[in-house]
């Protein structure tokens, strides 16, 4: 059996003599008698460390991992820098807790206002927070931070990613909120409908760029609609994409929201991810979550701490507008190394490798009969209509190797590609469906 | 420390992805960002340097005692940490097909599946992100609960004023009126307070038994009972479940609906602030109104974040769970129990405790009496500690103690280090007494003293500018 405990015999007699009991059950004796569990729970015996680790690798051994894959809709492969695990992994930044004792904690404090400052950097925001769970709860938090009594509408895209707007719906939900979603058109938003939506009682629009099926929103033309009624705008964007694409701030966003898993973060099945937060000027006070502000010490040397708790649910309780605690600090520390270590450069060539490769994705599959559902400008997805059942073709595909895009209908398919893709990859898979289909 | 963006130099950086291999296509300017971003530009070696000054700068559980109550530190198994980097798991999309992700399901079955059998819940969801998340997704099941009954005023929940900050505010965050209720002295609920105040609009109660004092509330019984018969349901915060898990079990307390955070009580590591993981269980009537995962069910409450929860979180905690099994999950529970009674004897030498008696993992100190009489506080106790290698305990909370410090030290340290911890506590003490004032520049050694928080609220410097620094 594993334990992690350091106590021998004589360790526990000396401890129950000081502590004046014969056993340590006489310690629960504020505990009913009825109530302590008479016989083991039913649960498998400990077990040693070889014994887990066979099981784990027989579970992880159980899934498939593909060697080549098409697929993002929220989740995307790109290329993790060596360094990227290797700092996370460091003892000290991997086990530590939130950094309330300022002084002990520089490095972790530090870290985040690095991290919020390249947030900040790459949505054009004035103002980042530390982190929230994922880009969904950072979406459904920025909805609440718009919301008061008078406005209580929340305007979603139907462009918007599933995943999200679920969330969004939930959150809202719970806190009497009101969600409308916003039809498209050609595989954008419809900024008409989108104009004859706004109303007085809309407190934002969230919109997703590049949104849900891989197509460039008009943020600037929307943001124009959305402000004139006074309501915000919350754009939803791909932080890779940030580095060559307009700005939220460029295109009059009022906070910018994302999924932060492309910066560094594996695809683990979906989690732990990262939700980014990043607002103008004006709304700082109404950020969730933690922040880290610069100050200094008695010494006058430059210090971090996390500060306008104020906000935060530890002081506010009922009164706080989110009551999230605990964040995605490593996730953050994850996304932080990754952008610093591509670089200025490195993450501009990631984002137009992903442009590039899926253009000629996209030209290639138009060559096997999948043509290209919506005309618009992509960034590194898009959909193609299917000739043949959708789910057959992931099967063929699946087959070698490869995880196809993900259906969308029987004749639809949300097709992706990253710098990992290469060439040949494409390649190879359009001509096996051309064989296989042709 | 400088700044990675007072290290960056232009031209400089890493080559981490080969050239193009297609021909380039370049999207219309119009899409195109004016302004480049300013992310450093900095090579590998030094961003290295970076991150591991960095650490030496930062405290984690393998440094030393890190008795923060509430938020059990306890030791993080490196092979919860060996599992988690499997590429088995790393490497999976979470849009796979269900035939190429069964490993993983089965990860996400076997923890629920023993998660239930450790609280005595029915139903569970890996979803939540965290504790906080978890109690969202708890209150939205009872939420939803009176609802689908078309008990629509229901809407009132109770919180003891002893509770987490994360209850209250969760409560706001569904739609309920909060109402705090107040503790006996003894830190206990008050029953007949709580009689006044459950109601036909109680939605339910949220409680952490044992409770913020580290006492386990011997009515508790009785508690649930007087919730129920008002019609509201009882919520368990599972942020005390250490000391508690295989020798007694929320469910069989009368709680309908709990969380657990799995990166306290199962061992998974903290981050620096996250990634947690907040499973959520409930009993049979409840598990409807789940988060769904794969397939939306017809009366679920939604879902509380993207996909499948903290999956490679989830995989550490069902190590954990496999490692210890059926008898070392209760002996860690008694483990930190004894721990803390052994701590809390040695430090009552000298420091008035909240509460006399036994504790469950943890205890609280007063240091009211020295506050008012001897000139230093809670927080120049906790600094002091600094200077010697602790991690302070919680300090200022709860907040029905004045001056307190919340000592968890869990299962997984050793008595010699509790010895060592308590004559550093015991000699800072007498160090206080004799030089109060002194007591106020703490910490000394420490990379920098007592930071200017007023200063960080009232000028907020949130990120850096390059502006900014030229002009300084």
């Amino acid at each position: 059996m594993g334990s992690y405990l350091s106590m021998n015999d004589s360790d526990k007699r000396i401890m129950l003599e000081k502590t004046g009991v014969s056993s340590v059950m006489d310690l629960y004796r504020d505990v009913p008698k009825d109530l302590i569990l008479d016989k083991p729970l039913d649960l498998p015996e400990g077990k040693a460390e070889m014994q887990v680790a066979r099981i784990m690798r027989q579970l992880a051994g159980e899934n498939r991992v593909f060697g080549t894959v098409f697929r993002g809709a929220g989740a995307y492969r790109h290329y993790i820098p060596a360094i990227v695990d290797e700092v996370a992994s460091k003892e000290t930044l991997l086990t530590a807790y939130t950094p309330y004792q300022a002084e002990i904690s520089q490095g972790v404090l530090q870290s985040i206002f690095e991290y919020q400052t390249m947030i900040c950097e790459l949505t054009g925001m004035d103002v980042s927070n530390a982190s929230v769970y994922d880009g969904a709860s950072a979406a459904a938090e920025a909805a609440a931070m718009c919301r008061d009594r008078k406005r209580n509408k929340i305007l979603v895209s139907e462009t918007v990613n599933p995943e999200v707007i679920t969330v969004m719906r939930t959150y809202s939900w719970a806190s009497d909120g009101q969600i409308v979603t916003v039809p498209a058109s050609g595989g954008v938003t419809d900024l008409q409908k989108l104009c004859e939506a706004v109303d007085k009682d809309t407190a934002a629009v969230c919109l997703q760029n590049p949104n849900y099926l891989g197509c460039l929103e008009d943020l600037r033309a929307a943001a124009d609609i959305i402000h004139e009624k006074g309501a915000k705008l919350i754009a939803y964007v791909n932080p890779i994409a940030q580095a060559i694409l307009k700005t939220p701030y460029e295109c009059g966003a009022d906070i910018a929201v994302g999924e932060g898993q492309p910066l560094g973060l594996p695809l683990a099945y979906g989690g732990p991810y990262l939700g980014f937060m990043a607002c103008r000027q004006e709304m700082m006070r109404r950020l969730p979550g933690r922040i880290v502000g610069q100050t200094v010490d008695p010494q006058g040397r430059e210090a971090y701490v996390l500060t306008l708790q104020a906000r935060e649910q530890h002081i506010r309780r009922e009164k706080a507008s989110s009551n999230i605690c605990s964040n995605e600090a490593l996730c953050a520390l994850r996304a932080a190394v990754y952008m610093a270590a591509m670089g200025r450069e490195g993450m501009r060539q990631v984002a137009k490798q992903c442009v590039s490769k899926a253009h000629y994705l996209q030209q290639k599959l138009e060559e096997a009969g999948f043509a290209r559902k919506y005309g618009q400008e992509f960034f590194h997805e898009f959909v193609t209509t299917c000739p043949y059942d959708a789910d057959e073709v992931m099967k063929i595909l699946a087959g070698n190797d490869i995880l196809g895009g993900l259906v969308l209908s029987q004749h639809e398919i949300l097709w992706c590609a990253t710098e990992m893709n290469t060439k040949e990859e494409t390649d190879r898979m359009v001509s096996l469906l051309k064989e296989a289909l042709g | 420390m400088k700044l990675l963006f007072e290290k960056s130099k232009p031209g400089t950086g890493n080559q981490y992805i080969p050239a193009c291999d297609t021909p380039e296509y370049a999207l219309d300017a119009s899409f195109l960002r004016e302004e480049e971003a300013a992310l450093p530009e900095i090579s590998e070696n030094d961003l290295s340097r970076h991150y591991s000054a960095l650490e030496k700068r930062s405290y984690g559980v393998n440094d030393g005692f890190y008795p923060l109550g509430s938020c059990t530190m306890k030791y993080n198994p490196k092979i919860n940490e060996a599992a988690a980097a499997l590429e088995g798991f790393t490497d999976i999309h979470p849009l796979q097909p269900a035939d190429t992700v069964s490993g993983c399901r089965k990860v996400l079955d076997m923890t629920k599946q023993y998660l239930c059998t450790i609280t005595g819940m029915d139903a569970m969801t890996l979803a939540p992100a965290a504790g906080a998340h978890g109690e969202f997704t708890g209150m939205m099941l009872i939420r939803k609960y009176h609802e689908m009954r078309g008990d629509m005023k229901r809407r009132k929940v109770i919180v003891p004023d002893s509770s987490h900050g994360t209850n209250p505010a969760t409560g706001t965050m569904n739609g309920m009126k909060v109402v705090s209720i107040p503790s006996t002295p003894e830190g206990y609920v008050d029953l007949e307070k709580l009689r006044q105040a459950v109601d036909d609009e109680t939605a339910g109660l949220m409680l952490t038994n044992p409770n913020t004092l580290g006492l386990f509330d011997r009515n508790i019984c009785e508690i649930t009972k007087i919730v129920h018969e008002a019609g509201g349901l009882c919520y368990y915060d599972g942020a005390n479940m250490n000391p508690i898990m295989g020798i007694v079990r929320p469910g069989d307390m009368g709680f309908d609906c709990i969380h657990l955070n799995l990166h306290k009580t199962f061992s998974t590591p903290h981050g620096g602030g996250g990634p947690g993981a907040g499973a959520v269980g409930c009993k049979q009537f409840l598990a409807e109104y789940l988060p769904w995962d794969l397939e939306e069910t017809e009366n679920s409450c939604g879902k509380v974040r993207s996909y499948h929860g903290s999956f490679l979180v989830i995989v550490k905690a069902l190590a954990y769970i496999l490692s210890l099994g059926k008898e070392g999950i209760p002996a860690s529970a008694a483990a930190s129990v004894l721990n803390a009674n052994y701590f809390k004897a040695l430090l009552s030498e000298k420091y008035t405790m909240a509460n006399p008696g036994f504790c469950m993992h943890e205890f609280v100190m007063t240091l009211e009496k020295e506050h008012k009489e001897h000139g230093f506080s809670a927080l120049d106790i906790a600094k002091g500690l600094l200077d010697n290698g602790i991690h302070p305990p919680t300090m200022y909370f709860p907040l029905i103690v004045h001056e307190a410090l919340m000592a968890e030290p869990t299962e997984t340290e050793s008595r010699q280090t509790l010895e060592e911890a308590a004559k550093i506590f015991l000699d800072l003490y007498d160090e206080a007494m004799k030089d109060p004032e002194s007591m106020q520049h703490r910490p000394q050694s420490t990379v920098i003293g007592r930071p200017d928080e007023v200063l960080a609220a009232r000028k907020p410097v949130l990120r850096w500018k390059k502006e900014e620094k030229d002009e300084g």
